[in-house]
């Protein structure tokens, strides 16, 4: 029978069955962080066990480790006892990889599992984290887990699961420059509301999907979780491949041509059904900015901040309302004319590589305006940011005013010291627009991070294409 | 994992949709270690209208007497009412440690994120899934009766309010449901198939031996 890329990832790591269609999981990827661990940790040592196989985690200090003055150490006291426990739990166990504060390689968690090649097609990926979707752009079946699960993984290498139901999100037609990975996921959630995905396993495919890069990939696979999707998927193909190849955890020699070939066949077969299928139109697309405090609450830049008198649907209208008031905005605001005074190029969504690229090359030879108080570039990890600053990256930020940090989760969602204020608007490249996310009273708008860069740039929102030359 | 056994409640309503596990618990307090403490901050940027944070004394703190489990009617609340998509946004398990600690046993909403469901099942913390029209019905019970209250019956999956007058069935999975009322936790079942793990590992390694390299 036809099967999705879902069915083959879920059937292929499929232990036993219970009567009532629960399964057992096998694990292959664990992801440690220090949030969601210790009491996992904790757990499994209060009943006597051990972690099943410890080469299957890869562990670092993300959330709470600062960007700046490294040398100073972690100065919260109950943020260094979170990241010391982390360390103490991993060296008494042991790790595949541990990739602690300070060392050059640490970043965020599905920053440096694909970047070390630990993120492998066909593999079943889980951290204590729900942005573990991002790992399905590999083809893997990857998501986020509570610490219970944590606990559960580390003691029987196996998760208890309900199949979830297939989605398939089809792009097609061709994205136009400066139009992103990440604003299909914008739209989509727009489209389909922050519950759209749940219960489903998300696919992505079509000839957008094509065409993005793995990075571009790895973001909209991120931010199905904010679609409500557990998981969200890319099938492999050459691009999967050739990111891969040279990878420090990627298979060498007969062991990579091996891998290759099965690699190949995670890929929805001909004719399978999907139990829900949506389209968008990339030759559509324009960039996307959130104006509320939900991801779905997402317009098109050349939008206007929606008028709660044209909902009809009174629970609905109330959201809109209590987001306008918690935001300081007016109804029927034109979007570029959203003044800011932060903004913030990092997370798990958006601080690869490509990401800072597209940003600085946004932002080369301009400043940042006058009104925007700081505006600060974190990189995804150690090897993002020395990549960066051999091409020369850092110095275009900070001769345009950005500051460039140390990476880690950051102002993602403000662990660290890095917070907006009660009442600051943040132009961000971040997953999350929720009340209080990004510092209490903070304001979050979510958008790309060449539109991230332009706004620096301009001070309010434009449309990136107006002000980036190609 | 506590048994859960039924329940006869007090119920408080939390009038709002897609409740994000930020709002429940805020990020400043998932830096403790432990698993218990967090109710004090369930909620913490709308019960309270200070700042909140981690080892602050609540009792030094500025309450906000407009948010609805503040009111004197709601408190000892065992049951939460809520809107569509509840729990969604972050894995923290920390919300349900948080509503757990607050004193809640059940929620009910039409939907939920399902990281938040899975921990809370996880918790004895019960999430239950009515349809739109029922959770709008017990919505204007409770905002019209001072201490109204819900019985959840498990065994029978049935919500109904103490006169019986009205009864809302729901679904659990057996496996979860069996679960809960045996308070067991799944660790210890899953070791029962330790020989099956041992021999799907051994095959997995054969079939994909780059995943054990």
């Amino acid at each position: 029978m036809a099967r999705t890329l879902y069915d083959k990832l879920w059937d292929s790591h499929l232990v036993r069955t219970e009567s009532d269609g629960t399964g057992l999981i096998y694990i292959d990827r664990h992801l440690v962080h220090e949030v969601t661990s210790p009491q996992a940790f904790e757990g499994l040592k209060l009943a006597g066990r051990k972690p099943w196989r410890v080469d299957s985690i890869v562990a670092t200090a993300d959330h709470n480790t600062p960007t700046t003055d490294w040398d100073k150490g972690i100065e919260d006291p109950i943020s260094k006892l979170q990241v010391d426990t982390l360390d103490a739990n991993i060296r008494e166990h042991g790790a595949k990889a541990y990739f602690p504060f300070l060392d050059q390689r640490q970043g965020i968690v599905h920053v440096i599992g694909p970047e070390q090649g630990a993120t492998l097609p066909g593999m079943t990926v889980v951290c204590g984290d729900s942005h573990t979707s991002t790992h399905g752009a590999f083809a893997c079946l990857a998501h986020g887990i509570g610490t219970s699960e944590v606990e559960h993984v580390l003691a029987t290498q196996c998760l208890v699961q309900k199949k979830m139901k297939n989605m398939l999100v089809r792009v097609s037609g061709t994205l136009a420059p400066w139009v992103s990975g990440k604003d299909i996921a914008l739209a989509l959630i727009g489209k389909i509301g922050t519950a759209g995905g749940t219960g489903y396993a998300i696919e992505f495919a079509g000839s957008a999907i094509s065409q993005l890069s793995m990075e571009g990939r790895m973001t909209l696979c991120n931010m199905a979780i904010e679609a409500g999707a557990r998981a969200g998927m890319i099938a492999v193909d050459d691009k999967t491949v050739d990111y891969l190849h040279g990878l420090n955890f990627s298979p060498k020699g007969e062991l990579w041509s091996a891998a290759e070939k099965y690699w190949r066949t995670l890929r929805t077969d001909d004719g399978a059904s999907f139990d829900l299928t949506i389209d968008l139109d990339a030759d559509q697309l324009i960039p996307q900015v959130s104006w509320g405090t939900s991801p779905e609450m997402v317009v098109p830049v050349d939008g206007r901040v929606p008028d709660p008198e044209k909902e009809k649907d009174e629970v609905k209208r109330e959201g809109i309302e209590r987001s306008l008031v918690y935001m300081g905005l007016q109804p029927n605001t034109q979007i570029a004319d959203i003044k800011i005074d932060k903004v913030f190029i990092g997370s798990c969504t958006n601080s690869r590589i490509e990401d800072l690229r597209i940003a600085a090359h946004v932002v080369r030879g301009k400043h940042v305006a006058n009104n925007v108080k700081l505006a600060m570039v974190v990189p995804g990890s150690g090897l993002v940011k020395a990549q960066a600053e051999k091409e020369g990256l850092d110095k275009i930020f900070v001769e345009s005013g950005f500051e460039w940090r140390q990476p880690g989760c950051s102002m993602c969602l403000a662990m660290n010291n890095d917070r907006l204020e009660p009442g600051e608007r943040c132009a961000s490249t971040s997953n999350r627009n929720f009340e209080g996310r990004q510092g209490a009273g903070g304001r979050t708008h979510l958008v790309s991070p060449a539109m991230a860069a332009a706004a620096a740039i301009e001070g309010h929102f434009v449309d990136v294409r107006r002000l980036a030359t190609n | 994992m506590e048994k859960f056994l039924k329940l006869e409640g007090l119920v408080a309503p939390l009038d709002r949709a897609n409740v994000d596990t930020d709002a429940i618990i805020p990020k400043q307090f998932l830096k403790s270690i432990k698993r218990s403490g967090f109710g004090v901050n369930l909620f913490d940027a709308w019960r309270f209208k200070d700042v909140g944070e981690p080892g602050v004394d609540v009792s030094k703190r500025t309450v906000n007497p407009d948010f609805v489990l503040n009111q004197s009617r709601y408190q000892g609340a065992q049951i939460l009412l809520a809107r569509k998509n509840f729990g969604c946004g972050s894995s923290r398990e920390h919300a349900p440690w948080a509503l757990s600690d607050f004193g809640f046993k059940a929620v009910i909403a039409p939907s939920f994120g399902e990281i938040f469901f899975n921990n809370s099942l996880k918790n004895g913390l019960l999430p239950i899934v009515l349809r739109e029209s029922e959770v709008e019905q017990l919505f204007s019970d409770v905002n019209a009766f001072d201490g109204f209250k819900l019985i959840v019956n498990l065994e029978e999956q049935v919500v109904s309010t103490v006169d019986l007058a009205k009864a809302f069935a729901f679904d659990i999975d057996p496996f979860r449901k069996h679960c809960l009322l045996n308070g067991l936790d799944d660790i210890g079942l899953t070791l029962q198939h330790v020989d099956q793990i041992k021999q799907f590992e051994e095959r997995h390694r054969a079939s994909q031996p780059w995943l054990f390299s």
